[in-house]
């Protein structure tokens, strides 16, 4: 068992929540309420992530993370080493790789919200801020924590994108789901299925408890 | 607006655009008054209301409020919609889910101390007769309370006028003269300044002061209800509308013994079946054209309470080629009467002449 591997996979998902909610909150709401043009496209951005093959991903943020491209140079001068095969590298890939996982269910709570609630609460005085905070956030808080939730597992469980851009760096890249291929790869079975199943419990409780506190705050009565 | 404000005006409105919402409308809402907007469904009643709410923008538009400007397009200015003392009741209440009663409306009282702010609740929830619903959230009461939740809502913000979008269009039938009632009540009790919006023209007799005839987006008529309705040139209504007078009247006083009351539009007085309202309560009266019957002299014998001097103001063509509407004065108070053109031969009825106009007291229908 690494636990090495573990925590850093936990620490990514951590991570990677943190930055890509509010993000993606901001994001999901344009798309559920801005009158635009161009919504399908972005739409169809935000999903490409989830049809689009890991390596493919990987190879184009590897480009980006390298030394030649202006985000490469950046965040060598800001950290002082390169973006690829580092934490902070896996961190910028994990949000991106998550972005429909993280939008699509907050877009689907907003878009829920009937219009007139909105335009009520506005009536009562609320400046638009307020009506985000005591109308629109309670009333998509399902979706806000399935987004949570989908994305922290989502994180755990990636793999190909992490080999990519990240590499098997203990501690620094080698999250739990490279570490298991790593063990597989060394023919030490027990310790892959010890791991695989440590993943399996973590999601699947996960999900659960998603499950659970959506219905639960979905309720009103 | 090219006119002198009128100060006692709680809303100017003059709304203009061609797309995509046909809009060409300019009305006044007097204070103290309710302003029915009436039209039939997709006329552009609610898109008026929502814009001066703010919540609609049409493309040339001027709302004031109290001599305070709300939308004034060619300036480029608007109040955005959470900075206008407005109430609005929405059709379907639009009631916030996650919130209880006591929490809606404390969410429309914005800053204030917290006593006072629970206090002012306290108020709102006995203004709407919401005692002991105060922690229930809107899933579990019933049309009628959400409705009542939604008013007290609405009140919170102490508006200076209150907007409502048919706000009896969901409610039982027998439930809404309940309603239409206590609806007046609380208009008259805090002196509000009302605009409702309704495709059915019982709230505009039943209920309303003011009306604005809205269709295909553009002013038809506007001006009192009491006026419109004795003016019997009502558009649109041809077929849906029985010529009427629909006047407030005053109680003036019960006889208990003969089980009648007796009440005072103006110079208008009549004896009607004992209604339930206190002496000096304002009621809305409808008699109808074909109920008054004319005589030339007063008869005998008859079991009749009501026998009002009048005098002819003008005989108009009916919907019946035998049919004649004949246009009353009491004094300076409209009457109508539809009689047969025999009648009016026979009667020489013409313009000033007087004219006895025969009311049973039954057929004065008296809305408390």
């Amino acid at each position: 068992m690494d636990w090495t591997a573990l925590g850093l996979s936990l620490r990514l998902g951590l991570a990677t929540v943190a930055i890509l909610l509010p993000l993606a909150f901001l994001l999901a709401r344009w798309l559920a309420y801005g009158r635009f043009k161009g919504r399908g496209f972005v739409e169809a951005l935000v999903a490409l992530p989830l049809i689009l093959p890991p390596t493919v991903i990987g190879f184009y943020l590897l480009t980006a993370f390298g030394q030649q491209s202006p985000l490469g140079q950046f965040f060598q001068s800001l950290l002082g080493r390169p973006l690829a095969f580092s934490f902070e590298g896996l961190v910028l890939a994990s949000v991106l790789v998550n972005l429909p996982f993280a939008v699509q269910p907050m877009q689907n709570a907003l878009a829920a919200i009937p219009g007139n609630l909105r335009d009520a609460a506005r009536c009562c005085g609320l400046a638009p801020l307020s009506v985000v905070r005591r109308i629109e956030f309670p009333l998509a808080l399902p979706g806000i924590a399935t987004a949570a939730v989908l994305t922290f597992a989502h994180t755990l469980g990636e793999f190909g994108v992490v080999l990519m851009v990240g590499g098997s760096i203990p501690g620094e890249t080698r999250t739990i789901a490279i570490a298991i291929y790593d063990r597989v790869q060394a023919f030490d079975d027990r310790s892959a299925g010890v791991m695989a199943l440590v993943l399996l419990v973590l999601s699947l409780v996960a999900l659960g408890i998603t499950n659970t506190l959506a219905r639960r705050m979905a309720r009103h009565d | 607006m090219t006119e002198t404000p009128n100060v006692r005006a709680a809303l100017l409105v003059r709304l203009r655009q061609s797309a995509p919402i046909p809009l060409d409308v300019e009305f006044a809402v007097p204070s103290g008054s309710i302003t029915a907007l009436f039209g039939p469904s997709g006329s552009g009643k609610t898109t008026v209301l929502r814009s001066i709410a703010g919540l609609y923008a049409p493309l040339e538009a001027e709302v004031v409020s109290a001599g305070e400007r709300w939308t004034d397009s060619a300036a480029g200015y608007s109040l955005p919609t959470h900075r206008r003392r407005v109430g609005f009741v929405f059709q379907d209440y639009a009631l916030f889910p996650h919130l209880t009663v006591r929490e809606q409306i404390g969410l429309a009282l914005g800053n204030r101390p917290a006593g006072a702010r629970q206090a002012r609740i306290d108020e709102l929830l006995a203004l709407a007769r919401l005692d002991g619903l105060a922690d229930r959230k809107p899933a579990t009461l019933s049309g009628g309370q959400q409705q009542r939740v939604a008013l007290a809502r609405a009140l919170a913000r102490d508006p200076a006028v209150l907007l409502l979008d048919e706000p009896f269009a969901s409610v039982d039938w027998a439930l809404r003269d309940a309603l239409r009632h206590e609806l007046r009540s609380l208009q008259r009790a805090l002196s509000l300044s009302v605009v409702i919006v309704t495709h059915d023209f019982e709230d505009v007799v039943k209920l309303a002061t003011d009306l604005v005839m809205i269709d295909g987006g553009a002013v038809v008529a506007a001006g009192t209800v009491e006026a419109l309705t004795a003016s019997a040139a009502l558009p649109g209504l041809a077929g849906h509308w029985e010529p009427a007078v629909a006047l407030d009247a005053v109680v003036a006083a019960h006889d208990s013994r003969r089980q009648l009351t007796h009440l005072r539009a103006r110079d208008l007085q009549l004896s009607v079946p004992t209604i339930e309202a206190p002496v000096a309560a304002v009621v809305r009266i409808r008699i109808a054209a074909r109920e008054v019957i004319l005589a030339s002299q007063r008869p005998e014998g008859l079991s009749l309470h009501n026998v009002i001097q009048a005098r002819v103001l003008r005989v108009e063509p009916a919907s019946h080629p035998a049919l004649r509407l004949v246009h009353l004065a009491v004094g300076d108070t409209p009457l109508l009467s539809l009689v047969t053109a025999d009648a009016v031969q026979s009667l020489k009825l013409a313009a000033d002449a007087p004219v006895l106009a025969l009311v049973k007291a039954v057929s004065v229908e008296a809305f408390a």
